[in-house]
């Protein structure tokens, strides 16, 4: 009746994920219940659960991934904690708990921190740049973060039924085949992968459509910001790289489940096929996360140094340059593998070329601060810590990618550091300076400027001395995924890391504290203008939080930089442009699909991951029946009357008066 | 509060195990840009000219970075502003040429580097290369020397001065042979054969590890190097010749079963076929873990650190 599943699934004896698991459903059910004596459920099920609009997705996105975040790095507390109390000791966590708690971390970093919060600022951005009013399909938008939760969801339940996977968060077989791992750990793994997968890919089309099809009236490639470029790029390996990933676990699944052979030790299959298959994904994954990082940082260096950017088209050039070299690197994940000298020496020279791409950015950034105004506001101290950061990663970078050298360092600390240097240096700084500058767009208030400052602080210091160390060990020959130590003499490194993480733990109390002080203090830190950074794109153009529709007319774009351009005609001409005739707008209705497919596919997961076969079938059809139902809807959009609109716009129009006096003001100044 | 005492009396268990094995690795540890054989000495030697190469270029630039970034502050009122200022054709060839050309210059690197460390090419010598053939098991490596016909578990002995070649494959998962102070790593894979060129100058002890997780007895699979002189390794395989037990078929397949912390043994004689005979695969891989336990649903039972 229930498979593989009874309650002996509940890890009773093992104190720390069962006090761990008891914590989080008490703060689940406090939840819970919160929402319900206050009578919330409507509004959450009306506003966000079913929401179409690509703003709310958006923010639910960067919810889920901040809350991931989180949990990945209680995660990286343990890890590191562990390795610097087991040298020559058990320890407090055995093999089979670290196993886990490694492969979560990888996991849940990259695939449901870093990914939804990176799928999340461009659901946000994208339309508002582009001047159009929803992504090209915003039901689908909507199915797809859903399935990235419900990957999500599986995840986390693996903490209190069952086990995650022990394998590391690329399940390399043979170890990840059933003779060597039978548990549920790696399936878990894989249903979680596979569903959200399908989200992320959902995401890597619609944002693809929306750049090639639906950019506003004079939007033409070459002047849409810079981020919607690195969107685009990002998306368009999205919609390559994807495919490539869920064919590779969809054949480590059949050989787990029905004993086929794609990557087993015998009868024919081949373990290294998978490693070169994950990594054709897992290569370009890297510059998935980090393209749009790199337009991030577009946005601020130019918005910061009151700016165009410098060299727009050479970004546009380098953007498209990492997007197609990207794919073809992969092998330098495993030079070590013996392929060849002829084959080591392509990926090799093939992966530092990216290096050319990221140079002349770099360059491009330090150029667009000359000759600028540079207001070193948090969003900016972000964006100077990781081009200090994300230099040295790329050093690092390039010598992984030197074939003898990764002789030596291939797997080992040295490697750890690398990525990390290049992945919170390049992504996760680029999230917190995103989110700071964005922040006031979606929520109408500013962030805390003190708070957000020591946060920065915090986790910059908090980065170095955590990782220095860890290049140090890798040179010292030390290896990753040690659950114990061996070698008294790394003792001292390990423990300058923990002191690192240490400071990186008062690096987000302090971002926790920003998100609090700053939500008591919101009426102090609203922003009426809708313009809080002086900006430069459309965005900006907008109040804050822009309305459902975000534009009441659609903008007319007359060059590069469409709302710079608007706002000097305004300032020269001491007007805003005339009130326009307002028109109904057509905007889509709300759908729960996206909600009802996710439930029942985080159910069919569950089911396949404990072999309840009925219940998977009765999951999968039941998924499949919400989106069948779905396209017999009759009613897919509805009118917002003329009215509405002009109230809506007039209002925007009293705030962009003052606005502009104030402006005026500036500019008489000097 | 019972549940986790007895849980903290098994890691006190554990810890006493631990202390008194680790002893051995412990003693002897060195990174690898203290290179003790001419294949550490190339790789570290690339490592590191990459590195200069690169530093010569970058620490300009972070400097150039937080100079301007200072200059053009904006409280810097004497700081020209130039607000449309976005493009400069000579600014756009430099900023393009600087990494092009630091790249054509690592490229190089790559390329010789690849070919003359190549892990496959043999090392010239005077002397005929001493084979030796790898396999990683779970959780222990076995050195198979068919020249001499012996066998050790864990611990490799080789004589200093002369180049090894090894052969190496996995009976069960991947692993990675990597000695740090000899240089060059490469995988160890079920039913592929990899093969390394390494050699120690001077007698001396190191030790190897894997580098690539292989399950939860990895953190221990690790072994010692030993490198002796000619006379003193002719001893020890007459010395090993001597005693010890054979590498037949009942014996390897007790090493295949899960085990670690394996201490180091020598086997007197080996089947001369074993090696072929696992690497394509005759004898099947290693068998995994004992099968699950029932009284824990999904849970795998515990492999690492009970035995």
């Amino acid at each position: 009746m229930f498979g593989k599943l009874s309650l002996s699934a509940i890890p009773l004896s093992q104190p720390i994920p069962l006090i761990t698991s008891g914590v989080v459903i008490l703060i689940v059910i406090g939840v819970l219940s919160l929402v319900t004596i206050k009578g919330w459920w409507p509004y959450l099920w009306r506003e966000w659960i079913t929401s179409v609009d690509h703003k709310r997705i958006g923010v639910m996105y960067c919810l889920l991934g901040v809350l991931m975040l989180i949990r990945g790095f209680a995660d990286a507390i343990m890890m590191r904690t562990q390795q610097a109390m087991a040298i020559n000791a058990p320890g407090y966590l055995p093999p089979e708990h670290y196993d886990q708690i490694f492969t979560a971390h990888g996991t849940i970093m990259i695939l449901f921190g870093a990914m939804p919060l990176v799928l999340g600022f461009m659901n946000f951005l994208v339309p508002l740049q582009l001047g159009v009013r929803d992504v090209a399909f915003p039901t689908f938008n909507s199915v797809g973060f859903w399935l990235t939760a419900s990957g999500a969801l599986l995840v986390n339940l693996s903490l209190f039924i069952g086990e995650f996977a022990r394998t590391g968060w690329l399940p390399y077989p043979p170890l990840s085949e059933a003779t060597y791992t039978p548990g549920v750990g790696v399936d878990y793994y894989l249903w979680a992968v596979q569903i959200s997968g399908v989200g992320t890919l959902i995401t890597g089309i619609n944002v693809v459509t929306t750049v090639l099809k639906m950019r506003c009236r004079g939007m033409s490639y070459l002047r849409m910001p810079v981020f919607c470029w690195t969107a685009l790029a990002s998306c368009l390996l999205i919609v390559a790289a994807f495919p490539v990933l869920t064919a590779t676990l969809a054949m480590l699944t059949l050989d787990r489940y029905v004993g086929w052979h794609y990557f087993t030790n015998t009868a024919g299959g081949n373990p290294m096929m998978f490693v070169n298959l994950v990594w054709a994904w897992g290569h370009p994954e890297v510059y998935i996360l980090v393209l749009p990082a790199f337009g991030i940082y577009s946005e601020i260096f130019s918005t910061f140094s009151g700016k165009p950017l410098f060299g727009y088209r050479s970004m546009v050039v380098a953007t498209m340059f990492i997007c197609v070299v990207s794919m073809m690197v992969w092998l330098h994940h495993f030079f070590t593998m013996g392929a060849g000298a002829a084959v080591n020496t392509f990926f090799g020279i093939s992966s530092s070329i990216i290096a050319v791409g990221t140079g002349v950015k770099i360059y491009n950034w330090i150029f667009t601060m000359y000759g600028g105004r540079v207001r070193f506001e948090t969003p900016m101290l972000w964006s100077m810590g990781f081009i200090f950061t994300f230099i040295i990663g790329g050093l690092t970078g390039v010598l992984l990618a030197v074939p003898p050298a990764d002789f030596l360092t291939h797997n080992s600390m040295f490697l750890v550091a690398h990525f990390h240097n290049v992945i919170i240096g390049g992504v996760v700084f680029a999230i917190f300076a995103g989110l700071e500058f964005w922040f006031p767009k979606a929520f109408g208030f500013r962030l805390h400027e003190g708070w957000g400052k020591a946060a920065f602080w915090f986790a910059f210091i908090g980065f170095w001395v955590t990782f220095t160390p860890l290049y140090v060990l890798g040179l010292l020959g030390m290896t990753r995924r040690l659950q114990h130590i061996n070698v008294p003499e790394w003792r001292p490194w390990l423990y300058v890391s923990v002191i690192g993480v240490g400071i990186l733990i008062l690096g987000v109390i302090t971002q926790v504290m920003q998100l609090v002080v700053s939500i008591r203090d919101r009426e102090r830190l609203r922003d009426v203008t809708g313009d809080p950074w002086d900006g430069r794109s459309l965005e900006w153009a907008t109040p804050s939080p822009p309305p459902f529709f975000n534009f009441a007319v659609m903008p007319n774009v007359e060059g590069e930089e469409a709302y710079w351009g608007i706002k000097l005609r305004a300032v020269e001409s001491q007007q805003l442009s005339p009130e326009p005739q307002y028109e109904p707008i057509e905007m889509p209705v709300n759908s729960p699909v996206g909600f009802y497919t996710a439930f029942f596919a985080s159910v069919f997961g569950f089911s396949m991951i404990w072999h309840i076969w009925w219940l998977a079938a009765v999951a999968l059809v039941a998924a499949f029946a919400g989106f069948v139902g779905f396209a017999w809807r009759d009613v897919h959009e509805f009118e917002v009357p003329a009215e509405e609109v002009a109230r809506v716009d007039r209002a925007r129009r009293a705030a962009r008066e003052a606005l502009l006096e104030r402006l005026s003001r500036q500019e008489a100044l000097p | 509060m019972r549940l986790l005492k007895s849980a903290f009396a098994c890691y006190a268990y554990r810890n006493v195990c631990l202390s008194v094995i680790c002893l051995g690795v412990a003693s002897c540890s060195g990174g690898v840009l203290d290179p003790a054989g001419p294949v550490g000495a190339g790789d570290a030697t690339i490592l590191i000219d990459a590195t200069v190469v690169m530093l010569i270029i970058i620490v300009p630039t972070i400097c150039l970075a937080f100079w301007i970034a200072w200059r053009y502050r904006a409280s810097n009122t004497w700081a020209e502003y130039l607000p449309y200022w976005s493009y400069s054709g000579r600014v756009e060839a430099v900023v393009w040429s600087i990494p092009i050309l630091t790249i054509m210059f690592i490229g190089g690197l790559i390329w010789i580097g690849s070919f003359k460390l190549d892990p496959f090419r043999r090392l010239p010598a005077n002397s005929a290369a001493l084979e030796v053939q790898v396999i990683s098991l779970d959780w222990k490596w076995l050195f198979v020397y068919p020249q001499q016909g012996i066998a050790t578990v864990n611990e490799l002995v080789m004589p200093a001065g002369t180049p090894v070649h090894f052969s190496i494959t996995s009976a069960s998962v991947f692993n990675v042979f990597f000695v740090p102070r000899l240089g060059s790593m490469i995988y160890a894979m079920p039913g592929m054969v990899s093969q390394l060129s390494l050699q120690a100058d001077h007698p001396g002890r190191l030790w190897g590890t894997s580098a690539q997780f292989s399950g939860d007895g990895f953190s221990d699979m690790q072994f010692q190097v030993r490198s002796v002189s000619a006379t003193d390794f002719s001893a020890w395989v007459a010395q090993a010749k001597s005693a010890g037990p054979v590498l037949d078929k009942a014996a390897y397949a007790g090493l295949m079963r899960q085990s670690q912390r394996v201490p180091p043994s020598t086997y007197r004689a080996i089947d001369p076929q074993l090696f072929q005979a696992v690497a394509t695969q005759k004898i099947p891989p290693g068998p995994g873990p004992k099968p699950p336990n029932p009284r824990h649903a999904g849970r795998e039972v515990s492999t690492g650190g009970k035995d």
